[in-house]
């Protein structure tokens, strides 16, 4: 079962992607959500993705996280190319090196708050380690609420549930599509607080989609997608600046 | 992993208990079938290891052509000659021998009646003091009868037909009525039932009178001396007997008698089983519905485990220990409901005139195994393909809202695999009926797979029937329902697979239910016809329960009634003739006149010429053996006489059944060959014809003989008809079962329906419509469904019908329109009952909640 996947790529970059297209559908309706993205994102980056809606955004975290595959182009995580890769390849580099955050949290209902950021390691079949649970736990703020239901929990709790649950596995890359889409702006700053704490505790590489400007102050890099293509890249870029570039784009 | 699949379980209560009942009813019919049979065969051996507990050796008479189970007739063995008790009593290693009658008596109740129901046996049997140390029965209350004219009989019945001690009660052997006064009550140790029948103890001159065994015995029982044992006493005894006797240790004989009576109860056990195993079928079908519908809802909740690392193999392994854990809480909970259901399965028994000797209850190990490995295999065979549907969810759909799952590779091959399933079925079903050569085990073991085959098939195919059917059965629906009817037609063609699978699960028990209401149809019309061209007597006499042999001591009352034209009786004994068992039937001259005999050969006053060595035979018989007239043929009878008979006329019986059996001979023949013979039949013509004065100068007649019934050519027809109502009937109640089942998978896709919608159904609700509507609407769909499942089944079973009447060679084609009728007005009022909890919830939703859902 646990038969150890050999890099297959070459490069040193924790994502490594070329020439990614993304086609929907076919004929006259076809969709050409992607149209030629590369990037790479080097370990301990968080980087950011924005771009109105319908650029592509979701699709590309789907591809880097191995969920949907290209139409063409490569992936390779951590070393792995991974277009190419069998289901079960594939879902054992999601297991060891890849951490997905939702935009509707995708909480198991039944389970409760600790036993929800235990599910990948329990999946896996891997012992906890309880240090590292506490530290999350006091890190999401979450030491309290462990034993409580996703029902029981605000939007903001859960979203933090679901962030300790990406990160108890040490993915290689954690990847998040608008973690903060479905909560109200103080609770998604606290969200981007987290998640640039992460970066910085622990070494965290991550990528994530956002509509917030204020990710300004929080990212590496700010990549900007329209109409399936990176057309500008940001770098220690003012809020304003972000505001500025979007409001071009439409 | 395992944790989160039993939480999940824990969170879907309803769902998972829903789920479960499909199968805890089939599993409980299993486990009550054993249960009920078990029980029963524990009492028989119960009574037959009390009857031979003292005795180291019982001597018995041997029937010369077997002991066999064959139908109607006297299949008593022949008696023992009084000299072999003095010979055995003479024996060095024989201490005691007691010789005894064993018989069968009715006993009559105050109203006059035979007392005992449907075919119970009224046993009876001798006492003598000197045998005491053999006697099975222990006296309750008074004494043991000691005079000609004492009787004891058992304390059921006593107490049950209220004759207490001192009274007198009436007994019809073999002649008319007698009374006896009641000095003892006995029991059987050990047994707490037997069943409904009878016993009367009298003493042995009295019972060897009363049976026309003056002189002789039916059995012997004897203890050996000190030191003998069993065996040497039986090799001692052995060359004394003749061969029309024999002997066995007690032991033995008791084995025997317990092996007898368990060869029919395994055909009962068997006959039951495969009721539950039919509603097992239905369960499966319910399970494997509930289960895809409920993947298909937890679609979103399995691609995040796989975004989270699951594989698709965990996946399946979590569905499969769902489904696990639901298969054995319900065969647990199946197998405990099976103890109370053997109960009621006994009742509908007794209700339907079978009562069986109880004992205490027996819950063997093997009910238990049995119970729960067929209810978790069941379960988990049910549960596999929406579990492979489960591995095909894509890690995707965790965050795609609406996400399909890619067809099946088997879907994606459309109706192609469903047509090959029905030809499969078909070729099946045909290999079964016609193909020569084969065992019946192996026939029996093709129809029955051609028939899950083609309830398979016709499921595989219903969803591409099931839009154009939803469309015309849900017309009523949408003229009548108003927007609700009209969105329930909709509603039931939205998930054609769903839709099909539920009504799949009812059809299953609809094809059979027809099935057999054809069958029963097409026999009954057969047999009337038959009736009515035989029949041309005025009246006939049978006994009370319709199908015993009665002692000729009533046909010869009622030659004795003035105006009498012809009275016929038709004598039945068992016998065997070119090497297989048979029943024979015997009758006098006057047998044309009241029976209108299709003749091949011979004609009215053949009868007449049979004299001591004549034969009549059926055609199909005749020519099965070439025979005609004029062919010797040899029959040998549980006496061990040999008759050596020839052909002098041969019969075509209607196809409906004849009162004739295969081989006829003169009453006369049959009265010297067959020790106290017994008609199964007597056939009256009376001056006048059937009148109220004639029926009441014959019952006048009949009045020593409350074992007789008279009755007209129409009372007759009913009369022997009710066997088959009876059974059509039984075979309802069994069926019934599985429609349960299905009703139960209506309701389990209901309730998950209206919880999958239940945002649809909030914003329904915020447009206007009402509680009422709400539940209006949720009830048409599942009239709907139940409608589907009627068009699917009812056809599908007259096919089966007529297959099956081709098979047996008697395509009697009678459709019961009327009763067809009455099944899908059964499956409307069916849809509507299990509408009733999901329409219950429909309407109770809250349209704020229900619009904030998620
Ligand atoms: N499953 C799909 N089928 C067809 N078209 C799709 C699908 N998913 C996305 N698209 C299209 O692809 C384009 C990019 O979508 P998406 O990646 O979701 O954009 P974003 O996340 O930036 O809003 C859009 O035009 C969208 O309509
Ligand atoms: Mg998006």
């Amino acid at each position: 079962m646990h038969d150890q996947l050999q890099p297959t790529g070459s490069n040193s970059n924790v994502v490594h992607a070329r020439g990614l297209t993304r086609r929907y559908g076919e004929g006259a309706t076809a969709v050409d959500a992607l149209r030629g993205i590369s990037i790479d994102v080097r370990s301990g980056q968080l980087v950011a993705v924005m771009g109105p809606s319908g650029s592509g955004k979701s699709t590309l975290m789907h591809i880097l996280a191995g969920l949907d595959k290209p139409t063409s182009g490569t992936v390779e995580i951590a070393g792995t190319e991974i277009t190419e890769l069998r289901d079960s390849k594939l879902t054992l580099l999601r297991r060891e090196h890849i951490g997905f955050v939702f935009q509707f949290f995708n909480l198991l209902p039944m389970l409760d708050a600790e036993e929800n950021i235990l599910l990948p390691l329990s999946i896996a079949g891997e012992r906890p380690d309880d240090g590292w649970l506490e530290e999350l736990l006091r890190k999401t703020g979450l030491t309290d609420r462990r034993s409580h239901r996703p029902a029981e929990l605000s939007g903001g709790e859960q979203q933090r549930v679901a962030i300790a649950r990406s990160l108890i596995t040490h993915p290689t890359i954690l990847l998040a599509d608008e973690p903060t889409g479905n909560l109200d702006s103080k609770t998604g700053s606290e969200i981007l607080e987290l998640l640039r704490d992460s970066a910085d505790a622990y070494h965290q590489t991550i990528v994530m989609v956002t509509h917030d400007a204020r990710v300004a102050s929080i990212a590496d890099r700010i990549l900007v997608l329209a109409d399936g293509m990176i057309v500008k890249e940001l770098i220690g870029s003012s809020a304003s600046e972000v505001l500025e570039v979007m409001s071009t784009l439409g | 992993m395992i944790r989160v699949a039993l939480k999940g379980l824990l969170g879907r209560k309803l769902r998972a208990a829903l789920t479960a009942i499909a199968i805890v009813l089939g599993v409980a019919m299993v486990s009550g079938t054993y249960v009920l049979t078990d029980t029963i065969k524990a009492a028989f051996s119960t009574v037959f290891s009390t009857v031979y507990k003292h005795s180291d050796a019982v001597i018995t008479g041997k029937s010369a052509i077997g002991t066999d189970n064959g139908g109607g007739g006297n299949t008593q063995p022949p008696s023992l000659s009084g000299s072999l008790l003095t010979e055995v009593q003479h024996l060095p290693g024989v201490a005691l021998a007691s010789a005894g009658i064993s018989d069968s008596a009715r006993l009559i109740g105050h109203n006059g009646k035979v007392i005992g129901r449907g075919g119970a046996p009224g046993l009876a049997f001798s006492y003598t003091p000197s045998g005491q140390r053999f006697n099975p029965l222990t006296l309750i209350r008074g004494s043991w009868p000691a005079g000609p004219g004492d009787i004891a009989i058992d304390e059921a019945t006593a107490s049950r037909s209220s004759f207490p001690l001192g009274q007198t009660i009436g007994v019809v052997a073999r002649g008319p009525e007698q009374r006896f006064r009641i000095t003892g009550i006995v029991k059987f140790a050990n047994v707490s039932s037997l069943g409904g029948a009878t016993m009367a103890v009298f003493t042995l001159p009295t019972a060897q009178q009363l049976f026309h065994k003056n002189g002789q015995y039916d059995t012997i029982d004897v203890a050996a001396a000190h030191g003998v044992s069993p065996r040497r006493l039986v090799s001692e005894i052995r060359p004394l007997l003749p061969a029309s006797a024999q002997v066995k240790t007690g032991q033995q004989q008791a084995q025997q008698a317990t092996k007898d009576t368990s060869g029919f109860l395994t055909i009962f056990q068997d006959f039951l089983l495969a009721f539950g195993g039919v509603a097992l079928f239905v369960g499966s079908f319910v399970i494997a519905n509930t289960l895809s519908i409920t993947i298909a809802q937890r679609t979103r909740e399995l691609a995040t485990m796989r975004t989270l690392g699951a594989t698709g193999r965990q996946v399946l392994r979590s569905v499969l220990l769902e489904a696990f854990v639901i298969g054995s809480l319900a065969s647990v909970v199946g197998l405990f409901l099976g103890l109370a259901l053997a109960k009621g399965l006994n009742q509908l028994f007794v209700s339907f005139g079978i009562d069986l000797p109880q004992s205490g209850t027996v819950f063997a190990t093997r009910t238990i195994v049995v119970s729960l490995i067929v209810g978790i295999l069941i379960t988990l065979a049910a549960a596999l393909r929406p579990a492979l549907r489960a591995t095909r969810v894509p890690p995707i759909a965790a965050v795609r809202e609406g996400a399909v799952l890619p067809p099946s590779r088997l879907a994606r091959l459309g109706s192609y695999p469903a047509g090959v399933t029905i030809a499969l079925a078909i070729a099946l079903m045909l290999v079964g009926l016609f193909v020569g050569g084969l065992s019946t085990g192996s026939r029996l073991l093709a129809i029955g797979l051609g028939t899950l085959a083609l309830f398979l098939g016709v499921a595989m195919l219903a969803p591409t029937l099931v839009p154009p059917l939803a469309r015309v059965l849900g017309l009523p629906a949408a003229k009548l329902g108003g927007a609700a009817g009209s969105l329930a037609r909709g509603n039931a063609a939205r998930n054609p697979a769903r839709t099909a699978s539920t009504a799949s699960a009812l059809m299953i028990g609809l094809t059979m239910v027809t099935l057999v209401g054809v069958l029963a149809a097409g026999l009954r019309t057969r047999f009337q016809d038959s009736v009515n061209q035989l029949f041309v007597a005025n009246y006939a006499v049978t006994a009370t329960d319709n199908f015993s042999p009665i002692g000729i001591a009533a046909e010869q009352a009622l030659r004795r009634v003035p105006g009498v034209e012809v009275v016929s009786g038709v004598r039945a004994g068992r016998g065997r003739a070119f090497g297989s068992n048979m029943n024979v039937t015997a009758v006098d001259p006057g047998v044309t006149r009241v029976m209108a005999l299709k003749w091949q050969s011979g004609n009215p006053s053949t009868p007449a010429q049979l004299d001591g060595s004549g034969a009549l035979v059926s055609k199909d018989w005749a020519s099965a053996n070439h025979l005609h007239v004029g062919s010797p043929l040899s029959l040998q009878t549980p006496s061990g006489t040999v008759l050596h008979l020839t052909v002098r006329g041969v019969f075509d019986p209607p196809k409906g059944g004849s009162q004739l059996g295969d081989l006829s001979i003169s009453t006369t023949r049959f009265d010297t060959a067959y020790p106290n013979p017994q008609n199964l039949y007597t056939f009256v013509n009376i001056q006048g014809g059937a009148t109220p004065a004639n029926t009441g100068l014959l019952n006048m007649a009949l009045s020593g003989f409350p074992d007789a019934k008279l009755q007209t050519k129409t009372q007759f027809t009913h009369n022997q008809l009710q066997g088959l109502t009876l059974l059509l009937n039984l075979l309802y109640v069994l069926l019934s079962l599985s429609i349960v089942v299905s009703l139960f998978g209506i309701v389990n896709t209901l309730v998950l329906t209206v919880f999958e919608r239940t945002r649809e159904l909030g914003m329904l609700r915020a447009v206007g419509m009402t509680r009422r509507q709400i539940r209006r609407l949720i009830r048409h769909e599942s009239v709907i469904t139940a409608l589907l499942g009627a068009t699917l089944g009812i056809p599908l079973g007259v096919v089966l019908a007529l297959m099956v009447g081709v098979a047996l060679k008697y395509p009697v084609f009678t459709v019961p329109v009327g009763t067809l009728v009455v099944f899908v007005l059964a499956a409307v009022i069916a849809g509507l009952v299990a509408a009733i909890l999901p329409a219950r919830r429909a309407g109770r939703l809250n349209v704020l909640e229900a619009l904030q859902y998620e």
